[in-house]
């Protein structure tokens, strides 16, 4: 809640609010970048598996938190980016420093087609219609065996820039650094969108599709184009998955894993890139926790190790249900709630964020 | 010379509703021309047919000379028609300053690569949109809510917002909603130096729906009243005002329990 | 003769997929609300019977069991709304999708402690009964879900069309704050909504699990039969059975005659056409917002 004096429009433009913001970031920075001196590689396999999942939750973000889009079906899209990058390099040799690029840009391109004809739908249609696209790609892949190998699945090779070879187990630091640079890039690649007339006109298709028209925004065509920048990053991710996880087949990429990613970013926090952060914390990192307590409670109750199947969702969707019902802004709001909180010390209210309550008028009135 | 916007014999139906029904009517370049009559006379019916929200039946519609019937619904703020909402279309999750940039996306020159790199080219275009918003918020004196989300602010500023938006388009012709529905005396007062100044400053043509009679007689150059989808009565407000159809249309035959025109 | 039977056991699909999507557009057009988790209410549904019913478990008579799996059912529907949904009031139909979304893994995870993941079938009188018709053999346990889910669409639609209560319930949905004023207890109709969906995917459920073996995870089924309530137009009665049977024709046709893989492809393909071309379904009931 800091009073920033702006005395020049680029104070509005500027990617940090003010000079503190950029600190704190930059110190962040340093963290991330001196962690893995610190920790097991074991961890530092973690942390890289968190920033893919970050990388896939901006992806779905810009469309879901910025166009106000739902989209269940965004596994297709990572799918896409892993397929297209593991084939150009096999089929066509190109080396990762092409095919990834081009497999994003392949999903783009890819997410912005299947999305025109669905621009005019909203809400629950489009949902459906997204998770049937997820449902199609997944038996797609299935039915190309002759080029995906089917549910036998297919190999990634090791990335290899310049002769450079990253692999999670050999190298993890090397594989750390690289997954890296390119969230950040992708971070500013958002940031960038958030303060260009092209974010605002998807924030305005988001609040109202009316007015944005009045505005003179094609809506129909920036729909179009979320889709694609949000699949393009998402199909980053997908590409970079496919090469940590080294074999994938069309499960890989099942709707759980759509829906999975719909539920993180709900979590984290929508419309934010801190919000992709934590939702992509949560996802990544539960399995590791619940594993570690089971084993930390079998240490203290004495009980062999038994793994109930189905219990890491169930709790995924309990923290959900949780969130939904008593945070809906999810990690990022209560964040901010803590911090306006100290910032305003004593000051704070405790209705400040209150949300006025409405009532549901139809829908069916588009 | 031709009027700037012509609407040549247009009729709409809603199933078996006639809407609007063959209504005619210019506005020349440089006038205040308003829109009254009783609730569901056609009055926002016709604003959403100049917006091509709604395909007119019969009849033709004109801006500059040309025909707008082809045009795609966000093709009219191209062609530099803005326009206000009856019940307001702000983007209530975002703050004054970007509703009103939004409103400068007729001006956008970069494209989706250029903006996502936010190359020099992009952070000169924003000074420039900012430096023109700036006139606006000047204009409707909006300085103190620059940087407020829409959710939060009060109905009377929402109202100026979304007319501090429609301008920011820099329009040749200003379509206004029921811009004074709502506000008390002060605040509608102020819409009327607005709507003079937009008048004689800026050189905007204004084409209103508006129910407040005081203000309609204050900064109209023409009124056109209309009931039921029909025109009744089109001249000087005063000429309007007493005209006895309209008395009629207000007061007589319909049960509506509208204000006398005064 | 071998179309006939493979068009019968389709219809009998269909039925189920056809029960679980009236138990989305009940809820939706008294709500407005989308229950992503109707899949896993019929699995529940399913389980509560079979766990009353199988020897394994509690051994009761199948007839004594169904009513209870139905009313256990109804109060869970209800007990959900008021615990849990009643606080969504007023929120973004997104927000009430993925709510239920993640009840569906609740669910799903709670079936599989109690019952298992290996799967199960649940013992009816029905099972391995024929029915001849010339030299036409039909399981007996199809004509009964054809005929059961003819009748309930029958009574249900007739139920929201011409009693006091289902209009109510339609009335709620469109407007809220107007049903309030016009003295329609908004909150109470939700919660009776969300039993009557609880029934019905009950119904359902037992109507599937005597068709074969069931586990914890057909409740993903609930994805398919959201997708015969879109084909059929969201929102209509008839209309979701319409397209619960369209589904359930068309997986046996396909892998048929063209090719097993594409048995689970053609509703999805379809809901896709009809999405673009015909956005609202079948049986549409859309109308633009006014500014």
């Amino acid at each position: 809640m800091r009073t920033v004096f702006k005395t020049s429009y680029d104070a509005d433009i500027n990617l940090f609010r003010h000079g503190a913001q950029r600190g704190w970031y930059i110190l962040l920075l340093v963290v991330m970048l001196v962690l893995p001196l610190g920790v097991s590689s074991f961890a530092i396999g973690e942390m890289t598996n968190l920033l893919i999942w970050s990388i896939a939750c901006m992806g779905l973000m810009i469309l879901v938190g910025q166009t106000g889009q739902a989209s269940l079906g965004h596994a297709a899209f990572l799918a896409i980016g892993c397929y297209a990058n593991v084939l150009l390099q096999e089929r066509l040799g190109l080396p990762f420093i092409l095919s990834f690029p081009l497999a994003g840009l392949i999903a783009g391109i890819a997410g912005a087609l299947i999305a025109r004809p669905m621009t005019k739908l909203h809400g629950i249609y489009l949902a459906i219609g997204t998770l049937a696209i997820a449902i199609l790609v997944d038996d797609f892949i299935v039915i190309a065996a002759p080029l995906t190998n089917g549910v036998i699945g297919l190999f990634a090779p090791d990335i290899d820039i310049f002769g450079l070879s990253f692999n999670r187990y050999a190298n993890p630091e090397r594989l750390y650094y690289l997954i890296l640079g390119i969230t950040l890039l992708v971070v500013l690649a958002y940031r960038n969108l958030q303060r260009s007339p092209l974010g605002r006109s998807f924030a305005a298709i988001r609040d109202s599709e009316i007015s944005a028209q009045a505005m003179g925004v094609n809506v129909a065509r920036t729909k179009a184009v979320a889709f694609g920048i949000s699949a393009g990053i998402t199909g980053l991710a997908g590409a970079l998955m496919g090469h940590f996880a080294g074999i994938f087949n069309n499960e890989t990429f099942n709707i759980i894993i759509s829906i999975q990613l719909l539920l993180a970013i709900v979590i984290g926090g929508l419309g934010t890139i801190h919000g992709a952060f934590f939702g992509a914390a949560v996802v990544a990192l539960l399995p590791q926790a619940i594993s570690m307590t089971r084993d930390l409670l079998n240490q203290v109750l004495g009980g062999g190790s038994i793994a109930i199947p189905g219990l890491e969702s169930a709790i995924f969707g309990a923290i959900l249900i949780a969130f939904i019902l008593f945070e809906p802004s999810g990690i990022y709001g209560r964040w901010f709630k803590i911090r306006t909180y100290f910032e305003l010390f004593p000051f704070y209210r405790r209705d400040m964020f209150r949300r006025q309550k409405s009532y549901l008028k139809t829908e069916r009135m588009r | 010379m031709s009027a700037l916007l012509e609407i040549d014999n247009v009729t709409l139906r809603f199933g078996g509703v006639v809407a609007v029904n063959q209504v005619s009517f210019n506005v020349e370049e440089g006038e205040v021309f308003a829109l009254v009559g009783p609730n569901g006379a056609g009055k926002s019916t016709l604003f959403n047919l100049i917006s091509r929200i709604y395909d007119p039946a019969e009849g033709d519609i004109r801006f500059d000379g040309e025909s707008i019937l082809g045009k795609a619904p966000h093709d009219i703020a191209r062609l530099g028609i803005a326009r206000t909402f009856q019940n307001i279309e702000l983007f209530e999750q975002a703050t004054v300053m970007q509703n009103l940039l939004v409103g400068r996306h007729r001006h956008r020159k970069s494209n989706m690569w250029t903006e996502l790199a936010f190359t020099p080219f992009v952070r000169a275009e924003e000074r420039r949109h900012r430096e023109a918003i700036e006139k606006v918020i000047d204009f409707l004196d909006l300085q103190a809510y620059r940087d407020k989300y829409i959710a939060g602010l009060p109905y009377g500023v929402r109202k100026v917002v979304e007319m501090g938006r429609a301008l920011a388009i820099e329009p040749r012709l200003l379509l206004l909603d029921e811009p004074a529905s709502g506000l008390s005396v002060e605040e509608t007062q102020d819409v009327a130096f607005w709507v003079e100044d937009i008048k004689k400053q800026m050189g905007i043509t204004v084409l209103m729906v508006e129910h407040d009679m005081h203000l309609v007689s204050a900064v109209s150059d023409r009124v056109l009243a209309l009931a039921d989808g029909q025109m009744l009565s089109i001249g000087k407000p005063h000429e309007v005002q007493n005209d006895p159809r309209v008395i009629e249309a207000y007061i007589g035959v319909s049960d509506e329990k509208q204000e006398v025109p005064a | 003769m071998d179309v006939l039977q493979l068009i019968v056991s389709g219809l009998a699909n269909g039925c189920v997929y056809g029960l679980v999507a009236m138990g989305f557009v009940l809820i939706y057009k008294a709500t407005e609300a989308v229950n992503f988790a109707q899949g896993d209410f019929m699995m529940l549904g399913a389980f509560i019977c079979l766990g009353l019913t199988n020897p394994q478990f509690m051994g009761l008579p199948f007839w004594i069991s169904v009513p209870i799996a139905i009313a256990a059912m109804g109060a869970f529907g209800y007990a959900l709304d008021l615990v849990v949904l009643r606080r969504m009031f007023g929120q973004s139909q997104v927000a009430v999708i993925i709510l239920t979304i993640a009840l569906g893994f609740v669910l799903r995870f709670a079936a599989g402690l109690i019952w298992g993941h290996e799967p199960i079938s649940l013992q009816t009188p029905m099972a391995g009964q024929y029915v001849r018709f010339g030299g036409l053999v039909l399981g007996l346990n199809e004509l009964i879900i054809i005929l059961v889910t003819v009748a309930l669409t029958v009574i249900l639609y007739f139920y929201f069309n011409r009693t006091k209560l289902g209009v109510a319930m339609q009335a709620s949905s469109q407007n809220q704050l107007a049903a309030y004023y016009m003295g329609i207890p908004v909150k109470r109709i939700h919660s009776l909504i969300w039993a009557l969906a609880g029934m019905v995917a009950a119904v359902a459920g037992i109507l599937f699990a005597s068709k074969g073996s069931i586990d914890p995870s057909i409740g993903l089924l609930g994805i398919k039969a959201f997708a015969a309530a879109v084909i059929g137009g969201f929102g209509s009665l008839p209309g979701a059975l319409l397209g619960g049977l369209i589904v359930g024709l068309l997986e046996p046709f396909a892998s048929r005659y063209i090719a097993a893989g594409y048995s689970q492809i053609m509703p999805y393909l379809l809901l896709f056409l009809i999405l673009v071309f015909r956005p609202h379904g079948i049986l549409a009931q859309v109308h633009q917002k006014k500014v």
